[in-house]
């Protein structure tokens, strides 16, 4: 029955994913070009992200003709309620990935005043995060959705770790700050990534028991 | 002629008697897709959708100007064959209504009228016609019984199977669900769904969220005039009149 | 309780009790007639009173050649009646435009129906048995008799075509049926009982007639049966009127007058009987 409509409804699903992929890969572009001081990449990546701009909006036109046409109700209600929550935060997380393109620009072939060893580690545990966020959503398995809250945790341990390691190195050396705050920036960015994905946890426990929970991880 | 448009209305207006009740309607019915017809009670909405037949030619002191065209050509024009028109442009009604006949009869009803007597391809089309409208499973084993037996929802789907077995290729529909039950309405609905991909549909409809649901254009009609007319999911988020807007919102109507 | 309720139901019972008064008033006289007939009649009734010609200037014997005749001139007035009327009928209800034609063809039905019936005998004299030189005979009386039908039956027939409802009209044409299609599959059947219901209960009214039979070829007496259409008959309604008014020993023979009319009633009756059983069973067809 409304074949159609659960027709629609699998169609924005699919979407969603195509999505947080390409938040995925926006992320892990932005590190690695970081990483590699890659600036033509890093240039990349920062017009890449009209794309995930433009694909919020499709989505977001859908779901609102799809409110406006089909008078969803229930579940359905809930996930085309969920779907516009989840974009939101999926389409900022792709604009934290610009972010970090764009302070890959600003640093060019400049040295890192550390190593990279910690920032990546963070946007590995962020993109497993998303990519868990996004299977735990496609089986409306609201359990994993609360466990990888627990996530977010770790990243921002790593966060407060890779904040004293830099603050130390200005204070030894002042002439470091705009470099390391260059690194601040990063690992705040990919840190209020890790946080967005709990958003999203929230809404998929939302749209699995229409209960809505503030979750235990608070920036 | 260059469009594209398989129905189209160019300044019609219909007049009963001393009343005009179409005013210079001019709209564009795309083929294979479900155009809905919505508006208050009155509005013309079922006036016009039986001028695509010719059904109004019934009504003594109905007056016609304007040009309603099928595939271009106008069906009001001289020599044209209104049994042949009918045939293009099945209609179906508000209410269902199976003639008093064997559900096999009623879907046959349509070919005998055409002279066609070939057993096999009768039987075909029968087994056909109740597949594409989801009947088949629920009624092959009691073909000869009255359709008079059907639920109300299952009459109806008889009364499109009845219409698909002479093949139209305009399916009119007459608020075909306004005497239904949920169910039997979405399943009416998603039948519509399916059917675009072979036939045109225009449907009337005095319920706003049907239209919703199952149109890919929209008109609205408003005292005998179209106020708006366009794809159903502008209409239904940001309609350019005012009137729309009130309409669909319910602060009319 | 409220004095003006009961005030208003006590006047709804009167109401009431006066208009089933009226209607048991009607039962009543009905059945006095029939228990009068039938009470009266039953003793004459045997088998050779309905297979023996009368006898002894109709003092003694049978009815068998009234049976006959009036079975005859029925099945003319059938025969020529129904079509027609089913056809004028047909076209007043489905083909005819409002307009003066329709207009004066409706007017003429209505005035022709509220002919007395005796004019109808007079018509036919003119017509049938002198201009179209039928003589006094079965035919010239059936075809009378199916004059005085004719407005009858197309009434009965229009407002049969009436009940069938306009969606199956509708339907049927926006199926590509055209008119003539739609009336002979669809609209047809469905009015078919109330055709054939009003059809025979205007020829078992007309099978009751006198007046009009009466020139235009009924016998008073006849000592043989009519051997074909062109000749003179008996009939029951005429019998029963020679028997009970004309005949030279009234009182002696009115047992006989009393089993004419018994049988005459109770053909009319069958015929009755016929229709509403005939109704029921096309009926349950169409409608749940």
């Amino acid at each position: 029955m409304r074949q159609t409509f659960q027709d629609n409804l699998s169609e924005l699903e699919q979407d969603i994913f195509t999505m947080g992929e390409m938040v995925c890969i926006a992320t892990n572009r932005a590190v690695k070009a970081l990483k590699e001081q890659d600036v033509e990449e890093a240039k990349r990546i920062k017009h890449d992200d009209k794309y995930i701009n433009e694909k919020r909006w499709t989505i977001e036109e859908k779901c609102i003709n799809l409110i406006a046409t089909q008078q969803p109700v229930a579940t359905d209600l809930r996930e085309l309620i969920a779907v516009l929550n989840i974009i939101t935060e999926l389409e900022r997380m792709g604009d934290y990935a610009e972010g970090i393109a764009k302070i890959a620009i600003k640093i060019g072939d400049q040295p890192h005043v550390k190593p990279l060893i910690d920032i990546p580690r963070m946007a590995e545990i962020a993109i497993d995060m998303i990519n868990k966020t996004l299977r735990s959503y496609a089986e409306r398995d609201d359990k994993t959705a609360r466990l990888i809250c627990k996530q977010d945790d770790e990243v921002d341990e790593l966060y407060t770790q890779v904040y004293r390691e830099l603050l130390a190195i200005m204070i030894e050396d002042p002439r470091t700050i705009t470099m390391a705050t260059y690194l601040l920036w990063t690992s705040h960015n990919i840190e209020r990534i890790a946080d967005r994905v709990t958003n999203i946890c929230e809404r998929i426990i939302f749209l699995v028991t229409g209960e809505i929970e503030e979750n235990v991880s608070k920036y | 002629m260059t469009s594209t448009a398989k129905v189209e209305t160019k300044n019609l207006n219909l007049y009963y008697g001393p009343n005009h009740v179409l005013h210079d309607v001019s709209v564009q019915i795309l083929p294979n897709k479900v155009t809905a017809l919505i508006g208050p009670s009155g509005c013309g909405k079922s006036t016009l959708l039986r001028c695509f037949n010719r059904l109004n030619d019934l009504i003594v002191n109905t007056k016609i100007d304007g040009e309603v065209l099928l595939d271009g050509k106008n069906i009001y024009g001289n020599g044209m064959d209104v049994v042949d028109i009918r045939r293009r442009v099945g209609l179906i009604f508000q209410k269902p209504n199976p003639f008093p006949k064997s559900i096999y009869d009623n879907v046959t009803f349509g070919l005998k009228i055409n002279g066609i007597r070939e057993k096999k391809r009768i039987a075909e089309t029968v087994e056909k016609s109740l597949n594409d409208t989801g009947l088949w499973e629920e009624v092959k084993d009691r073909l000869n019984t009255s359709a008079l037996e059907l639920s109300g929802g299952q009459q109806q789907r008889l009364c499109i199977a009845r219409a698909l077995a002479i093949e139209p290729e305009v399916i009119l529909m007459d608020e075909p669900t306004s005497a239904l039950d949920p169910a039997a309405t979405f399943k009416i609905e998603e039948l519509v769904s399916q059917l675009k991909k072979k036939y045109t549909i225009i449907i009337v409809t005095h319920n706003m969220q049907q239209a919703g649901r199952v149109s890919d254009y929209t008109g609205f009609l408003y005292l005998g005039k179209l106020i708006e007319f366009g794809k159903t999911n502008d209409i239904f988020t940001r309609p350019k009149e005012k009137l729309t807007e009130n309409y669909i919102s319910g602060r009319f109507g | 309780m409220d004095s003006k309720v009961k005030k208003r139901q006590l006047q709804q019972y009167i109401g009431f009790g006066i208009l089933g008064a009226c209607a048991l008033f009607v039962v009543i006289i009905l059945f006095i007639i029939l228990y009068d007939i039938a009470v009266k009649g039953i003793s004459t009734i045997s088998w050779s009173f309905l297979s023996e010609p009368p006898r002894a200037g109709m003092t003694e014997g049978g009815i068998l050649p009234a049976i006959i005749g009036t079975f005859f001139v029925t099945i003319i007035t059938a025969v020529f009646s129904v079509p027609i009327g089913v056809g004028a009928a047909i076209y007043l209800s489905e083909y005819a435009q409002e307009g003066w034609l329709t207009r004066w063809i409706r007017a003429s039905i209505r005035n022709l129906a509220g002919v007395p019936s005796i004019v109808y005998g007079l018509f036919g004299v003119a017509l049938f048995v002198n201009t179209m030189s039928l003589g006094a005979s079965i035919l010239s009386a059936g075809l009378t008799l199916g004059l005085l039908t004719l407005p009858w039956i197309i009434t009965t027939a229009e407002e049969a075509f009436q009940t069938v409802p306009k969606a199956y009209r509708e339907g049927s044409l926006a199926l590509g049926a055209t008119p003539w299609q739609t009336i002979r599959r669809n609209v047809l059947p469905y009015a078919f009982p109330g055709i054939l219901t009003g059809a025979i209960l205007g020829i078992s009214r007309a099978a009751g007639e006198t007046a009009p039979i009466l020139f235009t070829g009924v016998a008073f007496f006849l000592p043989q049966l009519p051997g074909s259409l062109t000749d003179q008959f008996m009939a029951l309604p005429y019998h029963l009127y020679i028997m009970s008014t004309q005949h030279h020993a009234i009182e002696a023979v009115r047992p006989l007058a009393y089993g004419t009319a018994l049988v005459l009633i109770i053909l009319v009756f069958l015929l009755n009987l016929t229709a509403i059983i005939l109704r029921y069973r096309l009926r349950k067809k169409y409608v749940r």
